[in-house]
């Protein structure tokens, strides 16, 4: 429901009402920004000295690399989280008992174990058995076993709320399990799914900042890094400033692009449209993770 | 073992406060988001873009090491608590639209056609039908807001995580700690899994 329908268009004195509601929020909200600006002035955080930092070559090649890394743990995390996710998902829809438990258990598990206590585990657990990983590889793991596992649930659920006609056509046209799976049902449910499939991504661009936490040197880590040193007067606000804006920008040109995707799809014919509501439940239940959460949480 | 306790039973007040502030300030947020004053509205989907997209990891280091360098000083947990419950809002915030937005369209309509007015049609008829249907989100940001403390561990709060690196130290079984500790994030997860479905059920 677009919460249009609750409030009718407004009349002459409702509108100078909105106007003094809109003015007091406005007021009351750039007061809170200005209080917080105020106290980044007054504690010197936009001295030339806390941004000299900028114009060093070297810094500036290493905010590149950071980002480099960032996005390349971005890239093998999200191509094997797709695929794990996938492989899980159908795995989970199997008729076959000792194939769909398993799989259940796989997914139902790795959901609710923070991301970081993976990342740790793949890290620091794991040489004492004697397989050394790297920083690099425990962070694309953990990212992939995490949001692989949200990934499948998302698929599962595209699936499941296709309507049966669709799987009962595919059998009385005498096609196979695996054809009705993949020649009719995921390429609708994937359709369906994308948006929610990207705000997962999203997730997983946001969890590549964990990495930090076992020294894999991505974007947060450079920031962190960089905002120690005494020589520019420990400038940690304003390199997080840029580290913020940098990933908001990321994430943004994502959603944006789930957006564009979203509003290309509603024009194809071809696409059938679920619940809207039912997409949206499991993106917004799972996205939050961060960290752990989330990570994802983070 | 006194560790142990120590940080299960900060991991359990940091999540409970903490979901509970996000409920407060995303309950806020929600309705900065629907009400007929435009600029508002944008004043509320500016929070959510800006908080929900940038990682947790990155506010709490903002917080637990750049409050201090602008004279803000708070104790280490109450700090870990603001980052996260405001960053959590963000969701809490998108999951209440959400429920509002999916009640159905005629409902609205129904209740401006009585005569109710804005407030009304929201109080008795909106609210009661979106919750219901939120629960089930909610409880998968609660679960999310229970993994993401994990998090203030290692920025200093001696939450699970903290006290699992610790007993490492001490122990040096690595595989067998961070497993366990695992496990207790697990049933935490399970515990409110399992009352949002008893909650929903009751509510239904």
């Amino acid at each position: 429901m677009s919460s249009t329908v609750l409030f009718d268009v407004p009349g002459p004195r409702a509108r100078i009402r909105y106007r003094a509601y809109a003015v007091v929020g406005v007021v009351a909200i750039a007061a809170l920004l200005a209080y917080v600006v105020w106290r980044f002035v007054d504690t010197g955080q936009f001295e030339g000295r806390k941004w000299s930092w900028f114009e060093y070559k070297q810094i500036q090649i290493s905010l590149v690399e950071a980002l480099g890394r960032t996005l390349s743990a971005f890239a093998v995390g999200a191509v094997l989280a797709l695929l794990f996710g996938a492989v899980f998902a159908a795995a989970r829809l199997s008729d076959h008992k000792w194939v769909s438990t398993p799989a259940a258990v796989v997914v139902e598990l790795f959901r609710a174990i923070p991301l970081v206590i993976m990342m740790f585990f793949f890290y620091y657990g794991l040489p004492s058995t004697g397989i050394k990983l790297t920083a690099f590889t425990s962070v694309v793991l953990s990212l992939m076993l995490y949001n692989g596992s949200v990934l499948a649930e998302v698929f599962r659920a595209g699936i499941n709320s296709l309507p049966k006609g669709q799987s009962e056509a595919a059998y009385a046209l005498g096609m196979r399990k695996t054809q009705v799976m993949v020649l009719v049902l995921l390429p609708q449910a994937l359709r369906a799914m994308l948006p929610t499939i990207i705000s997962q991504l999203v997730v997983l661009l946001k969890d590549t900042a964990l990495g930090f936490l076992i020294t894999f040197e991505e974007l947060l880590y450079w920031g962190r890094q960089i905002g120690g040193q005494l020589q520019f007067g420990r400038p940690l606000i304003p390199t997080m400033i840029v580290v913020a804006s940098i990933y908001i920008g990321l994430c943004l040109l994502l959603t944006w692009f789930a957006n564009y995707l979203e509003k290309r799809n509603r024009r194809n014919k071809k696409v059938i449209h679920l619940d809207e509501d039912k997409a949206k439940q499991i993106q917004l239940g799972e996205a939050s993770t961060a960290a752990p959460a989330g990570g994802a949480a983070l | 073992m006194s560790l142990v306790l120590e940080g299960f039973l900060n991991t359990v007040a940091l999540t409970l406060l903490s979901f509970a502030g996000a409920l407060v300030v995303g309950l806020a947020v929600a309705v900065l988001r629907i009400v007929p004053v435009p600029l508002l509205r944008g004043v509320g989907a500016t929070y959510v873009e800006v908080w929900r997209n940038v990682p947790l990891l990155a506010w709490l280091v903002l917080f637990v090491f750049g409050l201090p360098e602008v004279g803000v000083k708070m104790p280490l947990f109450w700090t870990a608590f603001t980052a996260i419950a405001l960053y959590e809002a963000a969701f809490v915030a998108e999951a209440l639209r959400s429920g509002v937005s999916s009640v159905a369209l005629g409902q609205g309509e129904a209740a401006r056609a009585l005569g109710l007015t804005f407030r009304q049609s929201l109080r008795h008829v909106i609210l009661p039908q979106a919750g219901r249907r939120v629960v089930q989100p909610l409880a998968n940001i609660a679960i999310a807001l229970t993994m993401a403390t994990a998090l203030a561990g290692v920025v200093g709060v001696v939450d699970m995580t903290r006290a699992a690196q610790r007993i490492n130290l001490e122990l040096a079984r690595p595989l067998l700690v961070f497993t366990g500790v695992g496990l207790c994030y697990l049933v935490m997860a399970a515990g409110i899994g399992f009352g949002a479905r008893a909650l929903e059920r009751r509510l239904a």
